[in-house]
């Protein structure tokens, strides 16, 4: 459990999404321009994170791994398939996004009228197969703990774009140089609230 | 490319490809202008080799998908268009993976995983909507030659400017060292090879381009 507890504190503060590996800018970009939709595209986020993340583990530990296919029989002990992890990411998120917005469309009307365009662009969000791939990179034992990172870096993200979205509200009402409005300075923003989140790094439970 | 050549009607380097390959350089910037793709961009800026590969890997992906999605432009059903640009995406991007395994075995190490985020880099669905899937295959091969260009050229800046104030060094070579200032009392900023000072070279290049080219200034 406090081995859980961990992993999700550090991949909300720590090992951020958009702070430390940059995942998931564009849309973090694009739609942090008021706090109303970025709330939107955050819980988006974590939603689909949470149920990709441990299917891609499952996918990754009893098909794609070397051996994982063992238990098919011992003819299929040997056999390595992770080269085609990439396709098979993608293609479980692309098939889970459809999904999880038919059933969200049908049980909560009201969630997915105010997830509404969010929930497609999601599919080609690098944050959620980045969390994929890490996930696969840092080889962790259990689903449990695939579930806790996966939903960990969601609240991530959506900590970033709420913040990021409450500071440009505010900054319209600033003198920014011409030659930085818009996009400059939110970089500029961005690179400071990394900052800011770069204090975190000490923090070891 | 001379067989080529001559079935073309319209020359091969005509004025009007010349423009496909150079505006992504500067008015259509993906990154600085357009805002897509940025998400591997940043990532991989802390030296400038990989940032090089990195490059390198898109500007093969992106022209062969622009190419592969354009001659298959005409039998693609609009419904299902998505998920046949993300298959042709995704097996370019394994290919490359494999080579990059094969012969780059480091610097493979040092992408991690943000080879793989080729799938999703947003100037390649980008450019597949709006470019490929209307055009004709040459056209918009260099379409997405031009525009993997004109990420590169991001990337390389901001990897040369980190690798040399953060580690004193130029594609490896110690720089610095060589000139002498570490006896004058130079000193690395160890700053520059955190991630945020990507995203803050990122928005100073932005700044000197606009002050440029003050037409890409926004209202706000």
């Amino acid at each position: 459990m406090e081995e859980l507890v961990n992993i999700f504190v550090r991949s909300v503060f720590i090992d951020n999404m958009v702070f430390a590996y940059f995942l998931g800018m564009c849309s973090y970009l694009a739609v942090s321009k008021t706090v109303t939709t970025a709330n939107g595209l955050g819980i988006a986020v974590i939603f689909v994170l949470g149920i990709t993340v441990p299917i891609n583990y499952l996918i990754e530990n009893y098909f794609l791994m070397a051996g994982a296919l063992s238990w098919l029989g011992p003819r299929f002990a040997e056999l390595d398939l992770s080269f085609l992890s990439f396709i098979m990411f993608i293609a479980v998120i692309a098939s889970m996004v459809q999904l999880v917005e038919m059933v969200v469309e049908k049980f909560v009307p009201a969630l997915y009228s105010s997830l509404g365009i969010f929930l497609p662009l999601i599919a080609v969000n690098c944050a959620i197969l980045g969390g994929s791939l890490f996930m696969q990179e840092r080889e962790y034992s259990t689903i449990a703990e695939a579930t806790s990172f996966g939903l960990g870096s969601g609240v991530g993200f959506y900590l970033a774009i709420v913040g990021l979205a409450a500071i440009r509200e505010k900054i319209k009402y600033s003198n920014v140089p011409p030659p930085l409005r818009g996009l400059g300075i939110t970089f500029i923003i961005t690179g400071l609230m990394g900052i800011a989140f770069m204090s975190f790094l000490g923090i070891n439970l | 490319m001379s067989q080529k050549e001559q079935t073309e009607k319209e020359p091969l380097f005509s004025p009007k490809n010349i423009r496909l390959l150079t505006n992504p350089l500067d008015d259509d910037n993906p990154i600085t202008v357009l805002v897509l793709g940025i998400c591997s961009a940043l990532a991989v800026t802390v030296m400038l080799k990989p940032a090089v590969v990195m490059t390198l890997s898109v500007v093969c992906v992106m022209g062969l998908a622009n190419l592969i999605v354009s001659l298959l432009r005409e039998t693609i059903p609009p419904r299902i268009r998505i998920i046949v640009q993300l298959v042709v995406i995704a097996s370019l991007v394994i290919l490359v993976d494999q080579v990059l395994k094969a012969f780059l075995y480091d610097v493979s190490r040092q992408l991690s995983v943000f080879v793989g985020l080729i799938i999703t880099n947003c100037i390649i669905m980008g450019r597949l909507e709006a470019f490929a899937l209307y055009n004709k295959p040459w056209p918009s091969f260099l379409d997405g030659v031009g525009n993997a260009a004109g990420y590169g050229i991001i990337l390389i800046i901001v990897a040369f400017l980190r690798e040399l104030l953060g580690s004193g060094t130029v594609y490896g070579y110690p720089v610095i060292e060589y000139l002498g200032l570490y006896e004058i009392g130079y000193v690395d900023n160890g700053f520059m090879i955190l991630p945020p000072m990507a995203l803050i070279t990122v928005g100073v290049i932005i700044w000197v381009q606009r002050a440029r080219n003050q037409k890409l200034i926004e209202s706000n």
